[in-house]
């Protein structure tokens, strides 16, 4: 589904990824983890399509696609969904409103009609409810005065609308109390399935006991340095990053 | 060669020579209250001259360039080949209101609707108004709108001719807001000088809407100049909405008082257009008055649109709250110039202004200049104008949900306007905002 190789790429000519490798195939959950700085946002945001960063080197093919070619709203079409760390708040944009232009957009590119009005309705209830959000915030405009929970849990709901083939979710567990976690992870889960693929981005190993990894990278000063099964997020939690840092010197 | 001072001071002559050409015949009044003061405005006029570009207040706004086309007077009635239909065309879906058409400064009764009008309440051209109702005229024609130092004023007063006068009556609310459509129509230059009277007794309420079109395939001038007197307790809101052509030069120039206890609101749209100036002046003269002014501007094109705006505190416990957005794309240029003065006895007001601008382009420009005068020292007063462009970031979360930059564009920009169109009351012409605004910015 997605086959990155030797990806290079710059911020304002600081490299930030120094030949990133990665394949995720679909149905797969693959965790990225590493310390900060290591450039886990930026995979995310290349990925997405965010345009402050450069690709100096490498290729990302995205389902026969060469991603870095298509538009970030092209990039949504055909299936890529970035859970963002920070969602941005929206004031006098509507969820509703907003939300429904996004599924029909996707509508149209499938070249299927329209949403109804009804049918839209009950699909937002439907979906909020997966995360347990208030069926009320249709009437209320994007994110503004959401708290950090809440953000979050919109960032999940919009997946669970748009019903990506790849989805992101960038540090989706920062600022998450407890119960948040758990909800956010639950509403994942549900949208878990043989088709859709998922790279979680996390700093830490807690949010990969609620969703369990297929693969967990580790991403070290740009390049994915260890592979391993979900045993590996245990042995990160209890060990911290130095160990890595130290082998791969070493190597 | 001439320099352009002589170019303006010429046709200052040209209006002086058309007024004499014309006074005692088109120009007659058969109510002394007007037919006295022209003679006072046009002299005014010839002294004043048109304002250069070096005065403050046209600073931005070369109105004299806007002048030099051979503009004719039309001070005979007609229709001007508006029909029916093509009024109908303009109308606001949805909206139940009472209608008045006004065609190149002339209210057109065949073409206007005002069937069913609150006992007492009256809908009719100046000329009628100066015989039937001479009284409240007398009271109220050119008292608000002074043409002693505004060359546009005295000119629009020096020329009145047929005009609209709206009389609603104390104690009477009106069950339907009053839809004015104020049209130019020719296939030559015109100068047209359109002017507005509204009364509004004590203990009324009442909307009115003023649309602004064009049929015009020529360039045209229109000078027009609204007086509204808001008595005792009154409430009235007053909105306009221009969409005019890029050949057509706007000028409007609007006057309200205020009496004790009152509430106005004045909304300006602003959304096609050539080059465009309001002047809003809002004087509270009496205790405990409420003034709203908002305004919203779509700049598009070569567009040039200026907003002045004056809030006049004189009496104490006022209030006035002024909001004005500007969206400005391709290479349109927006001014506002709001100006709050708090007079030494108005304490305890409470005066806010904001005006946000968004440009689109590089090309498109923004001069913001908010001015404060306070003499009173017990008062709450709060300024604030900003400039930016669309937020980035906003930009891309909607475009990674598959939003086109076009589409995300839209709504980023239909959710700035969002606070401004939100205060305008008449949900049908609420919704006609925001679908304009969509299809413009879709355009």
């Amino acid at each position: 589904m997605l086959q990155i190789n030797n990806l290079h790429v710059s911020i304002e000519d600081k490299p930030i990824l120094k030949g990133l490798t990665l394949s995720v195939n679909p149905g797969e959950v693959h965790a990225i983890m590493g310390p900060n700085g290591s450039g886990k946002s930026t995979l995310a945001s290349v990925l997405a399509g965010r345009d402050l960063y450069e690709v100096t080197e490498g290729s990302i093919d995205y389902l026969g696609h060469d991603l870095h070619a298509l538009e970030p709203e092209e990039r949504a079409l055909e299936g890529i969904f970035l859970a963002f760390q920070y969602p941005v708040e929206l004031p006098g944009v509507s969820m509703s409103n907003f939300l429904r232009q996004a599924v029909n957009a996707q509508r149209a590119h499938r070249g299927e009609e329209g949403i109804s009005a009804a049918d839209f309705l009950n699909m937002m209830k439907e979906r909020a409810a997966m995360v347990h959000m208030d069926a009320d915030l249709r009437r209320r405009a994007v994110n503004e005065g959401f708290s950090g929970g809440e953000k979050k849990r919109n960032e999940i709901f919009q997946m669970a609308m748009l019903q990506p083939k790849l989805a992101i979710l960038d540090e989706t567990d920062s600022g998450l109390d407890i119960d948040a976690l758990r909800i956010v992870s639950e509403g994942v889960n549900q949208l878990r399935s043989p088709e859709r693929s998922f790279l979680v981005i996390t700093h830490y190993q807690r949010l990969l006991n609620y969703i369990v990894p297929d693969v967990v990278h580790v991403l070290l000063d740009g390049r994915i340095v260890k592979t391993g099964g979900k045993v590996l997020a245990l042995e990160l939690e209890e060990k911290g990053y130095d160990w890595i840092k130290e082998e791969t010197a070493v190597a | 060669m001439s320099t352009p001072s002589d170019e303006s001071h010429l046709l200052e002559n040209r209006f002086r020579d058309l007024f004499n050409a014309n006074v005692g015949k088109t120009l007659n009044g058969h109510n002394a209250a007007i037919r006295d003061v022209r003679h006072e405005a046009i002299e005014r006029f010839v002294t004043l001259g048109f304002p250069q570009r070096r005065a403050e207040r046209w600073k931005y706004t070369n109105i004299t360039q806007a002048l030099t086309h051979h503009f004719a007077l039309r001070l005979e009635n007609d229709a001007a080949g508006v029909t029916r239909t093509r009024v109908d065309s303009l109308a606001i879906p949805g909206l139940d209101a009472f209608r008045a058409v006004l065609v190149n400064g002339h209210f057109q009764p065949a073409l206007s609707d005002v069937a069913g009008l609150p006992a007492g309440m009256v809908v009719s051209s100046l000329d009628s108004a100066g015989q039937v109702h001479a009284d409240i005229l007398n009271a109220h024609f050119a008292r608000y709108a002074s043409h002693s130092d505004e060359p546009f004023i005295a000119l629009n007063t020096a020329f009145v001719v047929g005009g609209l006068f709206v009389h609603i009556p104390r104690g009477v609310v009106m069950p339907r807001p009053l839809h004015i459509l104020n049209l130019v129509s020719a296939d030559a230059d015109v100068f047209i000088q359109p002017r507005l009277l509204i009364v509004a007794g004590d203990h009324a309420s009442g909307a009115i809407i003023e649309t602004q079109h064009s049929f015009a395939t020529a360039h045209t001038f229109t000078n027009s100049v609204v007086e509204v007197a808001v008595g005792r307790e009154t409430q009235l809101t007053y909105h306009t909405i221009q969409q005019m052509r890029a050949d057509d030069t706007l000028l409007t120039t609007l006057h309200a008082y205020q009496e004790a206890g009152s509430t106005f609101s004045a909304t300006t749209a602003t959304f096609e257009g050539g080059i465009v100036r309001n002047n809003v002046n809002v004087l509270p003269d009496a205790e405990g008055c409420a003034s709203h002014l908002y305004g919203l501007v779509l700049g598009r094109d070569a567009m040039h649109v200026d907003n002045h705006t004056l809030v006049d505190h004189a009496k104490p416990n006022g209030y006035s709250n002024e909001l004005y957005k500007h969206i400005l794309d391709d290479q349109a240029t927006g001014v506002f110039n709001g100006k709050v003065l708090v007079r030494i006895d108005a304490q305890k007001t409470n005066a806010y202004q904001s005006n946000k601008s968004v440009t689109l382009t590089d090309r498109a420009r923004m001069f913001s200049k908010p001015e404060l005068e306070i003499y009173a020292d017990d008062v709450k007063c709060s300024h604030g104008a900003t400039t930016g462009q669309l937020d980035h970031e906003a930009m891309f979360y909607l475009r990674s949900r598959g939003l086109s930059e076009r589409q995300a564009r839209v709504l980023m920009l239909t959710a700035f306007a969002r606070d401004v169109i939100d205060t305008v009351k008449i949900e049908p012409l609420r919704v006609y905002l925001d679908t304009e605004m969509e299809r413009l910015l879709h355009a």
